[in-house]
């Protein structure tokens, strides 16, 4: 089954917004349930080969998430999500966070704001994120570039010297 | 001193022309210098960045240092940039799998 759903990846530079858009082949209420629910969330969430190891997790607005992102080494990221605002199937926000494994906050990273929207549609389901950073930092600077437009290019040129080098 | 961002290295279009001249030719910083409007000194300080993160090559003939773009940190970039819709796209793939998987349970029932 590898249809062609739709996904979006865009950035908002002037307002320090990643947005990611993406159709799911299924009901809104099993999307939900795979954002939502733990035991669901932890068999995506992490890119393979990593996974996510959720510690805690209290689905509820002014609750928390605590979850790791282990590598195949076994190596550990710990991170906090800070549910801001939930609307059942719907909508949900919250504030991430590196931290360590008993959810003390790292501050040398600033927290980002996200955004996650729910819409049905027809037979399959919407998922809207919006990230919003403090400051985009290294992103930022890649959107400066026209990162979609003028940087593709200039890469593929990049690879044109790079293959005629290479001989 | 704290490590240079690449990225913000690149964000600047001084910069990026100075990359895009030294991919072909190894260039002495006058003979860069010489393209741009600007002073050399503006140019100068560019060219320190650019080599502070890496992503030219130095080389020494006589008196005369020329420098060249440093492929294989260009193509770190690349991949870097690449590596952001990537996370994405492996991620939904996987959220397409458990979704499918929720859905056949639900059919059993």
């Amino acid at each position: 089954m590898k249809s062609n759903l739709l996904m979006n990846f865009t950035v908002d530079k002037e307002n320090s917004t990643v947005k990611v858009k993406r159709e799911f082949n299924a009901s809104l209420d099993n999307v939900w349930s795979a954002w939502t629910e733990p035991e669901i969330l932890d068999q995506w969430w992490a890119p393979a080969p990593w996974k996510a190891k959720t510690k805690s997790m209290e689905f509820k607005k002014g609750g928390r998430r605590l979850y790791a992102m282990v590598g195949p080494q076994g190596e550990e990221h710990w991170a906090i999500a800070d549910f801001t605002s939930i609307t059942p199937k719907s909508n949900f926000k919250y504030l991430d966070a590196f931290s360590d494994s008993e959810g003390n906050l790292n501050k040398d990273f600033p927290r980002s704001d996200w955004n996650v929207n729910f819409s049905e549609q027809g037979d399959s389901t919407i998922v809207d994120i919006a990230i919003k950073h403090e400051n985009l930092s290294d992103l930022e600077k890649i959107i400066e570039m026209g990162f979609k437009e003028g940087f593709t290019i200039a890469m593929e040129g990049l690879d044109e010297i790079f293959a005629t080098r290479a001989k | 001193m704290m490590k240079r961002d690449i990225f913000q290295a690149i964000a600047d279009p001084t910069r990026r022309a100075i990359l895009v001249l030294v991919a072909t030719n190894a260039l002495t910083p006058n003979a860069i210098a010489d393209q741009f409007n600007t002073t050399r000194q503006a140019v100068s300080k560019h060219i320190k960045i650019l080599n502070e993160c890496e992503l030219l090559e130095e080389k020494k003939v006589g008196r005369e240092i020329y420098y060249q773009l440093k492929i294989d940190k260009m193509k770190e970039i690349d991949k870097w940039l690449a590596q952001f819709k990537e996370i994405w796209e492996s991620r939904f793939n996987q959220l397409d799998q458990v979704l499918m998987n929720l859905k056949s349970k639900e059919n059993e029932i």
